[in-house]
């Protein structure tokens, strides 16, 4: 009886080793992120191909990476991508040093908070677009107004987040810096920030996708550069390729951006003992 | 010996609540002596947790008087050493990082003292070691060699033991005492556990509540180490108990180990 059964057994061992290897091969972390963009990329060059789609309106990823190719080619693209590159980096990098320093300020003493916090939160509520005249008329289309709207973007993650970390800290170590006679600025650079990292790398983060952002709305509101420049021009001509090229860039830098913050993450914050998922 | 390092005279301590006051301290005096060991005893709410902040200077709204070897007590500081109930390690931190604190380990003379230390509590091996790998005692064990680092002229345990099983805490006992006969560090370790008051004390002095004042003062001159079984530690247990109970009205209140 039992020789059979085990020969019944077998096919569905088989099947349950295939669907075994398959979750161990989706299991690499790499894979299970391409997993959804993967699939997406063979069903639209499939569609595009066999002119489902209209190939003007939806190119095929052939056509875009065609187009990609051939501006890399050309110069256009580092040219432009350098620019907006660094019109981020600089707008981030004023931005994000001023929420992080107010941030901390707000945070350290309930009187500056009384004073600065409501201010700077009317401000937060008003959307980039509506500055974007304002802007102009006082700095001009030039480099300053873009670099200003991005840097506006990045303060108030970093401000916020910095802020909250602050308060969070927990108030039976600050009765050990008291013990142990840290000064104000040891206070501030033992406890303090060491308690506010957690949030201050997720401000980080979030500042690093508004910069971003900001960079689209700065570049679109009259540049003769960058790559918002370089998609608005391309929508006009209907040059759609380019216009993916610009979205997929946009994309990948900016998850690369965050994988680094994420790097910097798990190197500043490994002493953490919080729920890390299933 | 004689030589007092610690001069507590009538101190009084009052909270104010919602219009009502609760006198937490009546008038308690008590000399320690330099390289004492006491243990402050009591049922919850008799004052021994605050007279030990009144000590470390973490309260300063008293009467009377408080003088660490003749100087006013008004502030928190490194020559008073605080052990809380719980360790209070800085999570980010590896245990040679927490017990240096704002000292630098690249100091050579740190580093060694460091080093040091570690021994002496015995976590050789866990200088690299975060507190969410540590258990309860090893991190206690940390808040201890950091106070101990800054040489303090005092230590001051709040109860530093209350959180660990058993074993646990009879180790400590004996990782503490051993500590103290290296070092001979002034200690005060509050607690409410009567075989320890008496295992680790050179006096047990002996809090009642309502208002918060010394009952008794017990010396302890059994020699170390101490058997907790022997007789000699029974009937000092019994002597303190009896001192409880000329208290008429005591209440034993929960976490009152006898």
């Amino acid at each position: 009886m039992q020789v059979p059964a085990q020969e019944t057994d077998a096919p569905d061992r088989n099947t349950g080793f295939a669907a075994e290897a398959l979750f161990r091969l989706a299991g690499r972390k790499a894979l299970l992120g391409i997993l959804i963009p993967g699939l997406l990329l063979i069903v639209w060059q499939l569609s595009s191909s066999q002119g489902w789609i209209d190939g003007i309106l939806y190119p095929a990823p052939t056509t875009i990476a065609r187009a990609f190719y051939d501006l890399i080619l050309s110069g256009t693209l580092w040219e432009n991508l350098r620019i907006s590159l660094a019109r981020a980096a600089i707008g981030f990098a004023l931005g994000g040093a001023a929420g992080l320093a107010l941030g901390v300020l707000v945070g350290m003493s309930r009187r500056t908070e009384k004073v600065l916090n409501p201010s700077v939160q009317m401000i937060r509520m008003i959307p980039h677009l509506a500055l974007v005249p304002l802007f102009v008329l006082w700095f001009g289309i030039g480099e300053t107004s873009k670099v200003l709207i991005i840097a506006k973007g990045a303060f108030f993650p970093l401000y916020i987040n910095a802020f909250i970390g602050i308060r969070n800290a927990d108030n039976k170590l600050f009765e050990v810096a008291r013990a142990l006679e840290y000064s104000r600025w040891t206070t501030i650079r033992k406890l303090v920030i060491p308690s506010a990292m957690p949030n201050i790398i997720l401000g980080t983060r979030l500042s690093l996708g508004l910069a971003w952002l900001g960079l689209v709305v700065a570049e679109l509101m009259g540049a003769t550069s960058g790559l918002g420049y370089l998609m608005s021009d391309a929508r006009q001509f209907s040059q759609t390729p380019i216009v993916f090229v610009g979205i997929v860039l946009f994309a990948v830098i900016g998850k690369l951006a965050d994988s680094g913050v994420r790097l910097v993450e798990r190197r500043l914050l490994h002493w953490q003992d919080g729920f890390k998922g299933r | 010996m004689a030589e007092s390092i610690l001069e507590i005279s009538s101190v009084s301590r009052v909270f104010v609540k919602n219009k009502s006051t609760v006198t937490a301290l009546d008038r308690v005096s008590l000399n320690v002596k330099r390289g004492e060991f006491i243990t402050l005893i009591g049922p919850s709410g008799c004052g021994k947790s605050t007279l030990l902040k009144i000590i470390a200077g973490l309260d300063t709204q008293l009467e009377g008087k408080v003088l660490l070897e003749g100087e006013e007590i008004v502030k928190p500081g490194i020559d008073k050493g605080f052990i809380f109930q719980e360790p209070r390690l800085f999570p980010w931190l590896t245990v040679e990082k927490n017990i240096a604190g704002d000292l630098s380990l690249r100091r050579p003379e740190i580093r060694d003292r460091v080093a040091e230390l570690i021994e002496l509590v015995r976590l050789q091996g866990f200088e690299k070691a975060y507190p969410k790998e540590l258990s309860g005692g090893m991190a206690q064990r940390v808040a201890i060699a950091r106070a101990l680092l800054r040489n303090p002229k005092v230590l001051l345990l709040d109860e530093p033991f209350g959180a660990l099983d058993a074993f646990t805490r009879t180790h400590m006992q004996e990782v503490l005492l051993e500590i103290w006969e290296r070092n001979r560090t002034t200690m005060i370790f509050v607690t409410h556990d009567i075989d320890e008051a008496i295992f680790l004390a050179n006096r047990v002095v002996i809090l009642k509540p309502r208002p918060g004042s010394i009952r008794g003062i017990v010396p302890v001159d059994l020699p170390f180490p101490r058997k907790k079984a022997s007789s000699s530690f029974q009937e000092l247990r019994i002597k303190i108990l009896n001192e409880f109970e000329k208290v008429d009205d005591l209440e034993l209140e929960s976490g009152f180990v006898i």
